[in-house]
């Protein structure tokens, strides 16, 4: 009963933050944009054909009538069409989702396991050598740009040795998983893993400090079970909540990644917009990402309390 | 002075403070044009390689024009050129052809030349500054708004803050890059002030929140109510009293957005949202490697990323022995 009140209290508080990103994104893009009639028509436009776009568009209204109309789009999830191809933007969303996905599914699976792991291995060790040289390492390797990452291992492991085709995109998803996307994978791994492993170090070196580990000790386990079993059981909360805050930080990476590799995604989708000035598109990727940000965000607080039956939501 | 006796012990930080240091005084230099003030001049062949590399052995020098080109050489294809009787009384053209002047080019340089000869020691020195300038006054901006705003709503608290809180909502609901990259698209002027401000008025969210949280935490200690009680204003009791006590948050602050606007702008200025084409930094120098590195000219994209990453390793690394230094409690 408390599960379904602090849900609906939290989906009424997201009302107003949607409401300002709807604000904030009309401000940019109907007012300081300025008349998007120059844009389209080109140079040396003619009045009648300029007032023919304002009119289409919609930007011959005043403010808050354009305002409305935005928000009546957003309801009812109809963004209109694209200005550089006149597809649907929801169209285009719709099949730019599952190249996105192929990408950054597994890279998020991959990212989180390994670095648990070498959490967990340099927890086990801390304080060594080990554990210095590798905390070493995964500081230069978060200072390197993904752009260098990327640039080197397309030339490198693409086309000098040959072990993965350069760029591309394919039709059938699993060839595309096995094929395309793994040097993609693998140059977001190179620096996403670094920064997650410093951070789940920390986690679990809170927890193995505590009374319930001394006692499992005590009661004769070996250090591998009490890692593995107790230490990680407590130490999951904070990883995993973490990884779900996360998950639209990714879209950062897939712009750069989806780019270089031409993998038709979401990402690469934004950027062709930013520089064709395809507002649409623009408008309707901040709105719904915002609102997936503020959703998952929920989803990770309701997470945190089914975990940790402690935590009391208010 | 504590923290600067705390910061001087640890070997790390200081050597980090060493290295960022250096690079400050080697940006101001070449801002005010005392260092490699001119990376655009042409002093070496098309992509000369790195001196200890030695030149490049099988390219021959090109040839800027041919003494042969002069009418006669011209290939026809049979036709009668119908000027030839007028260009035979012209004669030669006194001095012959006449080359370009130009100085000669270096066969190599220090480390290398990019495509069209310029030295990339130079264009990585002053490439530096100009990202260093973008991520120190973008950090600057930000901090001084997320400062300002944290400390308006943490003190009034009550409705101040909810307004504030809703601005942060708003602006942290949406990614970073995203957020940059709408406004990217609607500002069509570019230039490093714009960046600047793009950078500086989206990224104080951070420091807003931790601000807010200070400001929370003192406004009812004694030494404030005490100020009140003496009469201090408002102001006077959140920028005199209160400031101060938060200023080792503000430094590590400064110093962690400085990082962060440094690797925003070498994004941007890499898909071309950044700085303007004729302005040298690392990110465009990446955006040029990127091509050249088909060609396996690979010294442009080695000295800007090296360049790159041991700044932000050392700015890291001081950012950290900062936190250490300036807040003790925190360490255990």
């Amino acid at each position: 009963m408390s599960l379904w009140r602090f849900l609906l209290r939290r989906l009424w508080q997201m009302i107003p933050t949607l409401l300002g990103v709807v604000l904030l994104v009309f401000v940019l893009f109907n007012w300081v944009g300025g008349d998007p009639a120059y844009l389209l028509a080109g140079k040396m436009a003619s009045p009648q054909a300029l007032a023919n776009i304002r009119h289409q568009l919609g930007t011959d209204l005043p403010l808050w009538q354009q305002l409305l109309r935005f928000v009546q789009q957003i309801v009812t999830l109809d963004f209109g069409n694209s200005w550089a191809t006149q597809e649907p933007v929801l169209q285009i969303f719709r099949t730019r989702l599952g190249p996105s996905l192929t990408l950054l599914l597994p890279m998020l699976l991959l990212e989180t396991l390994l670095a648990v792991g070498i959490a967990l291995l340099v927890a086990a060790f801390r304080g060594s050598w080990l554990d210095r040289s590798l905390m070493v390492v995964s500081t230069v390797m978060m200072s390197i740009s993904l752009l260098v990452y990327i640039i080197v291992g397309q030339y490198v492991l693409a086309f000098l040795w040959g072990w993965f085709p350069v760029k591309g995109w394919s039709e059938h998803w699993s060839h595309n998983l096995t094929t395309y996307a793994v040097l993609p994978i693998l140059m977001g791994l190179m620096v996403s893993v670094a920064p997650s492993v410093r951070l789940y170090r920390t986690f679990i070196l809170d927890e193995i400090n505590q009374d319930y580990v001394r006692t499992a000790r005590a009661r004769g386990l070996g250090e591998g079970r009490v890692l593995l079993v107790h230490v990680l059981r407590n130490a999951a909360i904070p990883i995993v909540t973490n990884v779900l805050m996360g998950l639209p930080g990714l879209l950062t990476g897939a712009f750069l990644l989806e780019r270089f590799f031409a993998i038709p995604g979401i990402g690469r989708e934004i950027i062709l917009a930013v520089e064709r000035s395809d507002f649409p598109l623009i408008k309707a990727a901040t709105i719904s990402v915002a609102l997936a940000t503020l959703l998952t965000n929920l989803l990770g607080d309701l997470l945190y309390r089914w975990l940790d039956p402690r935590v009391h939501l208010d | 002075m504590l923290a600067w006796r705390r910061l001087r012990a640890d070997r790390v930080g200081l050597g980090a403070l060493g290295v960022v240091a250096g690079y400050l005084l080697l940006s101001l230099l070449a801002a005010l044009g005392w260092v490699a003030p001119h990376w655009e001049a042409e002093v070496g062949s098309h992509y000369a390689p790195p001196s200890w590399l030695g030149a490049a052995p099988s390219e021959a020098p090109w040839d800027p024009a041919p003494q042969s080109h002069w009418p006669g050489s011209v290939p026809l294809y049979g036709l009668q050129d119908p000027l030839a009787p007028l260009l035979a009384t012209l004669g030669p053209p006194p001095g012959g052809v006449l080359a370009p002047v130009e100085a000669p080019r270096r066969s190599t340089l220090p480390l290398g030349a990019d495509k069209w000869g310029h030295d990339v020691l130079a264009k990585v020195i002053q490439g530096g500054a100009t990202s260093l300038q973008v991520g120190l006054f973008s950090a600057v901006l930000a901090t001084f708004l997320g400062t300002l705003m944290g400390a308006l709503a943490g003190y009034f608290g009550g409705r101040v803050d909810d307004a504030f809180n809703w601005l942060y909502g708003v602006l942290t609901a949406v990614p970073y890059l995203l957020l940059v990259f709408a406004i990217a698209a609607v500002l069509h002027q570019k230039g490093t002030g714009t960046l600047i401000l793009i950078l500086g008025l989206t990224g104080w969210t951070g420091v807003f929140r931790l601000m807010r949280a200070e400001y929370l935490k003192h406004r009812l200690r004694e030494y404030v109510l005490a100020a009140g009680a003496l009469g201090a204003g408002h102001w006077r009791r959140m920028f005199v009293h209160i400031l101060p006590n938060t200023s080792h948050v503000i430094l590590v602050q400064l110093s962690q957005n400085a990082v962060g606007f440094i690797k925003s702008e070498v994004i941007l200025s890499f898909l071309g949202f950044g700085v303007p084409v004729d302005a040298v930094s690392w990110g465009r120098m990446l955006h040029e490697a990127q091509n050249e590195m088909n060609l396996g000219k690979w010294w442009q994209l080695a000295a800007a990323g090296c360049a790159m990453a041991l700044l932000v390793t050392a700015f890291s690394l001081l950012t950290d022995a900062l936190r250490d230094a300036l807040d003790p409690r925190l360490k255990s």
